[in-house]
Parts: structure tokens; sequence; C-alpha cells
């Protein structure tokens, strides 16, 4: 059993050692990542009876059940963004720049990271939690003395709910923001029409945009799918560690997601 | 104690192992038990007992190729074994496997439970098990437990839709940890008349006998002259041999487990 070692006395030993076991779990989430890829290319149709129904179970307990309280903090997100930003623009004379801001703040970073987040707290945490007790009460283990692949049957349905439902919610979130940023333009009587708007958001967006949504609100989905499965499963675990570890895994949830987001910055800035 | 009877069958025996050392499920570098020298020929019946904590569940988990062993060979069915992993999965199912706190899907029901391992492998929906499935509950008494969830059935109850689970994919051997543990009487005795007709040949599985290996911390209610008894103690695997070689043994740990001590210590000493 891994002894965790008394605590270090200088910072730098401290430092090293986070660092140490970060680049630990972040070894031990590539390799299961990467087995988790590997049984959804090989196993996505095996035992397709069993399997298929969880997925759609996933799916939809990832996206469509959050459906509802993603709608309404889309509302409330796109009616505060435009909201300030048209009490300031219009001190300008600026409104004509809202399309842009819209884009810039809710379609390529609010809206995929908080789509995130909000999944995360909703699906992933319970994800750790659900596989985390069924580890600890040895569920997994009759798993495998049935020959029941814990990883087809347990990680594999969640990760492609969670990808799936992120992306789908992602979009969601952006259209019911963009609709309700709109509205809260129309009742501050800011003299922009409907048609104007959109050809000012559309004028904002490029291809490239869509196709770095779509990657980056799949990739938080599947990461926060592989970060909280690998903490509840990957490793032995007791029942008592299985609050800890949800608590870790979501942390190193958000830290996973804002760092795609840094990377995909890196595109916005490129020429 | 006696040597390991050997067998003369020219098919494989179901298991054989030749100085496996165990390590503890959670900790694989802490070692539970060394150097096991042991064989166990198709139809066996095998108890083997010790008490708790003494790496029973270890052990049978690593027959049943759950954890490796940590060193030595062990040999299922002939092949040389350290787990069962995706290319040995026609071995895994060759053994059937009953966990001590039965350890069923929380969040399915028990035919769901039972079911799984039938419809995951033979790819069937849930009606085209449940002829199968319903011949199974009732066989093990489940039946009008089907559509209960295992944290509203008592532990005996689990146990019995673990075993239901084990068998659903009609293995050569079952390995079942202390199956008796935490049981009343009626249930026990259920439990070891069950086990008997499957090594003698269960029509569930083709009238075809069944290799058994059970774990105990209670050597009593196994007595029976069909059945082979060993001892775990001191990280060491020791065979004892038939029921009488239990009774005639002067192991102190034969007769703890054989509850003498307790015995002794209720009943008065008989006057002379």
């Amino acid at each position: 059993m891994l002894q965790r070692a008394p605590l270090p006395r200088t910072y730098t030993d401290f430092l090293g050692r986070k660092l140490f076991l970060f680049l630990l779990t972040a070894e031990g989430i590539a390799a299961f990542a990467l087995i988790t890829l590997g049984v959804i290319f090989k196993k996505l149709n095996v035992a397709s009876n069993v399997i298929h129904p969880m997925i759609r179970y996933e799916i939809s307990r990832a996206g469509v059940r959050l459906l509802p309280m993603f709608l309404f903090v889309a509302f409330v997100l796109g009616f505060l963004v435009i909201g300030q930003t048209v009490s300031v623009a219009a001190q300008y004379g600026a409104v004509n720049y809202i399309g842009a801001v819209m884009v810039t703040v809710i379609i390529r970073e609010l809206g995929p990271l908080l789509a995130a987040v909000l999944a995360l707290a909703r699906v992933g945490a319970a994800y750790v939690i659900e596989l985390g007790t069924a580890r600890a009460s040895g569920e997994v283990e009759a798993l495998e003395a049935s020959g029941v692949d814990p990883v087809h049957y347990l990680i594999m349905p969640r990760v492609i709910g969670i990808t799936l439902g992120v992306f789908s919610l992602t979009v969601y979130l952006i259209l019911a923001s963009v609709g309700s940023g709109y509205l809260c333009v129309f009742l501050q009587d800011v003299p922009l029409t409907p048609g104007d708007y959109f050809a000012e958001l559309a004028g904002s967006l490029s291809a490239m945009d869509f196709a770095l949504l779509a990657l980056k609100a799949c990739l938080f989905g599947f990461f926060i799918g592989i970060v909280t499965c690998y903490h509840g499963l990957a490793q032995p675990l007791r029942v008592e560690d299985v609050s800890r570890r949800a608590i870790r895994a979501t942390s190193q949830c958000i830290i996973v997601c804002v760092l795609i987001d840094a990377f995909f910055f890196l595109f916005y800035l490129a020429p | 104690m006696k040597e390991n009877p050997t067998t003369e069958e020219t098919a494989p025996l179901p298991i054989e192992m030749a100085g496996v050392d165990i390590g503890a499920m959670l900790d694989p570098d802490f070692i539970v038990l060394k150097d096991i020298k042991w064989s166990v020929a198709a139809g066996e019946f095998w108890v083997v007992g010790a008490p708790q904590s003494s790496g029973k569940s270890d052990f049978l988990m690593t027959t049943a190729g759950l954890i490796p062993p940590v060193a030595g060979c062990y040999k299922f069915f002939g092949r040389e074994t350290r787990i069962f992993d995706e290319s040995r999965l026609d071995d895994r199912l060759r053994a059937g496997f009953v966990f001590e706190r039965a350890e069923l899907f929380h969040y399915l029901t028990v035919a769901e439970n039972v079911s799984l391992p039938l419809r995951y492998h033979k790819n069937l929906e849930t009606g085209e098990a449940a002829k199968a499935i319903d011949e199974l509950l009732e066989l093990a008494e489940l039946k009008p437990l089907a559509d209960v969830t295992p944290e509203n059935l008592p532990q005996s109850w689990q146990k019995r839709a673990a075993l239901a689970r084990a068998l659903v994919m009609q293995p050569e051997i079952l390995m079942a940890d202390n199956p008796l543990g935490a049981l009343d009487a009626r249930h026990s005795f259920w439990w070891l008349r069950f086990l008997d007709e499957l090594v003698r040949g269960h029509p569930w599985l083709g009238k075809k006998p069944m290799t058994v290996v059970a774990t105990t911390d209670d050597f009593r209610p196994w007595r029976g002259s069909h059945r082979q008894f060993a001892l775990l103690k001191d990280k060491r695997f020791m065979i004892i041999g038939s029921w009488n070689d239990v009774l005639s043994s002067e192991e102190p740990l034969v007769k703890e487990l054989l509850s003498e001590p307790i015995r002794d210590a209720v009943e008065p000493p008989k006057s002379h």
C-alpha cells in the first residue's frame, strides 16, 4: 500500500512533491483515457443489447435531464452579459459591438466552460461517487468475476454520455444565451433590430469558431468523464475515501478544462 | 497431514498450484500465503478453512484469476494463469464466483443481477434471457424476490442471488467465499444441499458434476465424507484430507475451526 510521506519541511520540497504527484496523476489519467478510447473503438457494438441502452441513459442523464437548468442559466447569462455590455457600450455609442462581445464572451469562452462546469457539478461528481462506491463495495470485482469488462460496462457509456451531453448542452446554452441577449437589448430600447443583431453575430463568427467550439465542448465532456471515472474506478479504494476522491476529481476536472480552454485560446491568437 | 491426492486423468486439472505466493488484494506487496502446492481434480469438493482475516478471500480471488499470484506457477485447466484478462474470457467463464458479501450490483434488481452476465456475453435482450433466468431464480427460490433491489434483501437472500449469478453461465467450477457466513440454519442447510447437488451433477449444468471450492471459518457445518479439507495457517496452505482426518487432526487451528475451545468453555467438565 502506498503510504504518504510526512509533510515536507521546506516549500521547495512541498512543491516538488506536489509536482511529482501531479505527474503521476497525469500519467494515470492519460493511460486511462487511452484505454477507454481503445474500448470505445473496439467494443462500441459488443453486447449492444446491454450497452447501448446504457449509453442512451447516460446521454439522457448528462444531457436531456440537465436541459431545464441549462436553459435557465443560459437565459440569465445572456441577460447579464448583454445587459452589462449595453450599459457600457451605450455610453460610447458602441452598441454595434454587442454581437462581437456575444461571440467572444459566450460562444468562444463562457458558454463551453460554463456548460462543462455545470455538467461536472451535476453529473461528473455523481460518477465519482457511484463508481467509487461500486469499487469500494467490491461490485467491480464482481463484474470482473462475471467476465464483464468494467471499462466497457461502467466507463464507456458514461464517457460517451457526458461527451455528447456537454456538447449538446453547450449548443443549447449558447443558442438560449444569444436569444436572451437580444431580449435584453430589446428591453433596454437599444436601437438594434433582430436582423442587425444576428448579422453582427454572423459577422463576428467564422467557420473556425464552429469547429473549435465543437472540439472544445467534446474535449471538456470527454475529460470530465475520464477524470471522474478514473478517480472512481481506476484504483482500489475504501468507502471512506470516496468523498475525498470526489473533491479531488472535481478540482482536477476544473484544472483540465481551464488548461484545455487556454490551449484553444492559442488558436484565437493566431493571425 | 496427508499428501495432496493425485489423479491420473488425462484431462487437465481444474486447479494446479506449485509454489504459489498470494498477495493481499488491497496491498499486493503484503504476502498472505506462501508456497502453495495444491491441485483439484474435476468433480472434487474442497473446503478451505481459516479464521477471519487469514487471507481466505485473497486466496480464492487469486484462484479465480481476479488477482494475480505474486510468485509460483498456477495452472487453471492446464493453462498457466496470472489473471484472466480479455484473452482468457473463455477460462474466466469456466469459473463461477460467489463473494462473501454477495457484491450484487446495487442499482439492479435480483433478476437483472442474475441475468447481466448472460445478457452481456450472449448479447440478449431482457426478454430473451427471461426463460433461463426464471428457471435459475426458481432453483434458488428467488422468484418472489426477482424485482427487489439488493439493499432491500437480507444478506442470506443476497448470497443466493450471488450464487444464481455465478451459475448463470453454467461454469465448470464454483468458488464460494465463506458461503455459510452469517447464514441461519435454514439457509445453511439449503446451501449445503444445493452445493452437493452441483457436485453430483445438477440438471442446470446438464447433470455434469461441478467442482466446488468453498472457504469457511467454521468446519462444523461442512461435515461429510465426500468433501476434502484444507487449512490456511501462518501463511501456509495445509491439506488435511477427509472429514475423518479433520476429526482426528491434532492441529490446534482445526480444533478451533471445529469450535472445540468454545465447546470446552461452555460445557461443564464431566464428573467422574
